[in-house]
C-alpha cells in the first residue's frame, strides 16, 4: 500500500474527535470529517450513530456519496433539536473563521447588516455549542479563517461562555479543531488554542505564519499518528474508493 | 364536511401585503414553490417571510416582495448558498431577522401554543442576542437559570406542500422527513396546504404519517410537480439540473431576466410546461 496522503492523515485526525464518544450521534459536516466518522464507527467508536446526510440512521459502513445498505430507524429535524439539547450529539462543523477560544463565524464577513461576504446564516452553531462537544474542520489553514477576533459570533467559545454565565458553559465542550496542518485543543484555565501535533510534511513554522493570533506551542509537538494500514484500507476501498477526499484536501 | 379545494390564485387574493408568511420544507426540499410562484405574479409585497430557507426565499427575494426576513439559514443543499440571498444580504436590501435554526422551531412552537415565548439555552453567548437587540432573557423561578426568551413566531398565513390531501385538508407525508410543516400550521391564522394530488379521505395511509389535521387548514391547493425544482421525495428528486441553472442565472442581471422570462412571466401551467419543454429538449440534445 502506498503512503498515505495528507487527506488521509486528517481523515484519522477528524477521526479521532469521536473516540470514546459512545452512543451518541457523531454529526459530521464535510467529507473529511464524514469519511473520518465513518472510520471511527468501523473502527475503535462502534456505537456511534451516524444519518444518511438525510433523516435516515444508518447501519454498518457505506460510501461517501451512496445510500446505507440499511437503515436503524430515521431521525428527522426536529428530533434531532431534541437531540441536540439533551447533549447526546458530537458535530464536526467548519468554520468561516474561527478564535483563539474558539468562538466561530459560519453567517457573515463584515458587517452583520451589510456583510462584505454572506455567508449561509448562523444555522444550528449557537445551539451546538451551548448543548454539547463540538469540533471544527478547516480545509485550508489561513489568516483569513484563524483570525484575531471573529466577525459575528455564531458557534461560542470559551470567553464567550464563560462570560454569559452557568446556562452558557454549562455544557460548552470544545474538543478539537483539524485543519490540514495539524491538530488543536483549547486545554488549561484559560482555554487557549493549543497546537496539538502537526500533520506529516507541515512544519510549527508553517502553522504559525496562517494564524493570525498567537498559539500555544509546547517545546516538543508530536506528529499527528499516521493511519494503520487497516485505517487505510477501508479509507480507500470501502468508505472512499473515489477518491473524494483529495478534493477537499489537495495531494 | 367542508371541500377546501382552491386555485393558488385563490390563496394569493387573501393575502395582503405586510402579512407574516411562514413558508414549510427544509432548504431547497419539499418546498411550496407554486403557491410561491403565484406569489411572484401577484402585487403582494412587503412581506416578512418566516423560512427554514430555500429557493422559496431566494425567488422573494429576487422579485422585491420581501421587507424582512427570519430565518436561521438560505440555502440550495446541494449548492451551499442561495445566490438571490447572497445579493440581497450584501446590498443591505431587507431586514435580517437570523436565528439560530432551533430558535426559529421554538418560535413556531410558542406561537403554536399560544404562549408569547419559550425558554431555551439556544443563542446564550453567541451574537444572535446582539444583532436581534429585541431579544430578552429570562431567569428560571426554579433554579440560578438564565435563559433565552424565543418570542412566539405567530403567522398571519402558512404555505406548506405535502404529498397527498383529501379536500377537507387532511395532508399526508409520505417523505422521510416532515420537517416543521405541522408547526407552520399550528402557528399560522390560515394554513394553506398544496398537495401533489389530493385522494378520497379514505387513501390517507398510513394513517399515522397524516401530518397535517383538517382543523388546521383553510385551503386545499391540487398541484402536481408543486415543489419544483426542490425535491418531493418519494414522488420525485431534486431537479438538479434545474437547480443549477437557477443559480448560474441568478449570478447576472441579464442571465436572471432570460431565466425569468423562459420560465416565470407566466402562470402555474406556463412553468410547467417550459420545464416539460427543457427537459425534452435536453433528452434530444442526449
Amino acid at each position: 500500500m502506498t503512503a498515505p496522503t495528507r487527506a488521509e492523515v486528517c481523515v484519522v485526525a477528524c477521526a479521532e474527535a469521536w473516540r470514546g464518544d459512545g452512543e451518541i450521534l457523531a454529526s459530521p459536516i464535510g467529507l473529511v470529517p464524514t469519511v473520518g466518522a465513518r472510520l471511527a464507527r468501523a473502527t475503535f467508536s462502534p456505537d456511534l450513530l451516524l444519518t444518511d446526510g438525510e433523516a435516515s440512521l444508518g447501519v454498518g459502513t457505506w460510501p461517501v456519496g451512496e445510500s446505507p445498505a440499511q437503515v436503524e430507524g430515521v431521525l428527522p429535524f426536529r428530533q434531532i433539536f431534541e437531540l441536540i439539547w439533551s447533549g447526546r450529539r458530537h458535530v464536526m462543523m467548519g468554520p468561516g473563521q474561527i478564535d483563539r477560544y474558539g468562538n466561530v463565524n459560519i453567517s457573515a464577513i463584515g458587517d452583520f447588516h451589510r456583510p462584505k461576504v454572506a455567508l449561509l446564516g448562523v444555522r444550528g452553531a449557537p445551539g451546538n455549542t451551548v448543548s454539547h462537544p463540538c469540533s471544527y474542520w478547516v480545509p485550508r489553514h489561513s489568516r483569513r479563517i484563524f483570525v484575531e477576533r471573529v466577525d459575528l459570533v455564531c458557534g461560542i467559545g470559551y470567553d464567550r461562555a464563560a462570560a454569559a454565565g452557568p446556562s452558557a458553559s454549562r455544557y460548552h465542550q470544545l474538543r478539537r479543531v483539524v485543519s490540514n496542518l495539524g491538530v488543536f485543543d483549547f486545554p488549561g484555565p484559560d482555554h487557549r488554542m493549543r497546537l496539538v501535533s502537526v500533520h506529516p510534511g507541515a512544519t510549527v513554522d508553517q502553522i504559525r505564519e496562517a494564524t493570525g493570533f498567537d498559539l500555544q506551542v509546547g517545546a516538543d509537538v508530536p506528529q499527528t499518528r499516521l493511519p494503520t494500514p487497516a485505517e487505510l484500507r477501508l479509507i480507500r476501498t470501502v468508505i472512499d474508493p473515489a477518491g473524494h477526499r483529495d478534493a477537499e484536501v489537495p495531494r | 364536511m367542508t371541500d377546501k379545494r382552491m386555485t393558488a390564485e385563490q390563496v394569493v387574493s387573501e393575502l395582503r401585503s405586510g402579512m407574516t408568511i411562514g413558508i414549510g420544507g427544509w432548504g431547497s426540499r419539499r418546498k411550496p414553490m407554486s403557491l410561491v410562484r403565484a406569489i411572484l405574479r401577484s402585487d403582494l409585497d412587503d412581506l416578512t417571510i418566516v423560512s427554514y430557507g430555500g429557493p422559496d426565499v431566494g425567488l422573494l427575494l429576487a422579485a422585491g416582495k420581501v421587507r424582512r426576513l427570519v430565518y436561521g439559514f438560505v440555502s440550495l443543499d446541494s449548492i451551499p448558498l442561495e445566490p438571490h440571498f447572497r445579493a440581497a444580504r450584501q446590498a443591505g436590501a431587507i431586514e435580517a431577522v437570523e436565528y439560530d435554526e432551533g430558535m426559529l422551531y421554538l418560535g413556531l412552537y410558542a406561537a403554536a401554543c399560544r404562549l408569547p415565548f419559550l425558554p431555551t439555552r439556544v443563542g446564550l453567548g453567541s451574537d444572535v442576542l446582539r444583532i436581534n437587540p429585541l431579544l430578552r432573557t429570562v431567569r428560571s423561578p426554579y433554579d440560578d437559570e438564565e435563559l433565552v426568551a424565543v418570542p412566539a413566531l405567530r403567522l398571519d398565513a402558512a404555505l406548506v406542500h405535502l404529498h397527498r390531501a383529501d379536500v377537507h385538508g387532511n395532508a399526508l407525508c409520505l417523505g422521510p422527513d416532515p420537517y416543521f410543516d405541522d408547526l407552520y400550521c399550528a402557528a399560522a391564522d390560515r394554513a394553506y396546504v398544496s398537495c401533489e394530488r389530493i385522494v378520497p379521505t379514505e387513501e390517507l395511509a398510513p394513517a399515522a404519517s397524516v401530518l397535517i389535521r383538517r382543523h388546521q387548514v383553510r385551503g386545499v391547493v391540487p398541484a402536481a410537480h408543486g415543489a419544483h425544482f426542490t425535491s418531493c421525495e418519494p414522488d420525485y428528486p431534486r431537479d438538479e439540473q434545474f437547480q443549477r441553472e437557477y443559480a448560474a442565472a441568478a449570478a447576472t442581471p441579464e442571465r436572471w431576466v432570460d431565466f425569468h422570462r423562459r420560465y416565470l412571466d407566466t402562470d402555474e401551467a406556463g412553468y410547467q410546461r417550459a420545464v416539460a419543454d427543457r427537459d425534452q429538449q435536453l433528452e434530444v440534445a442526449r
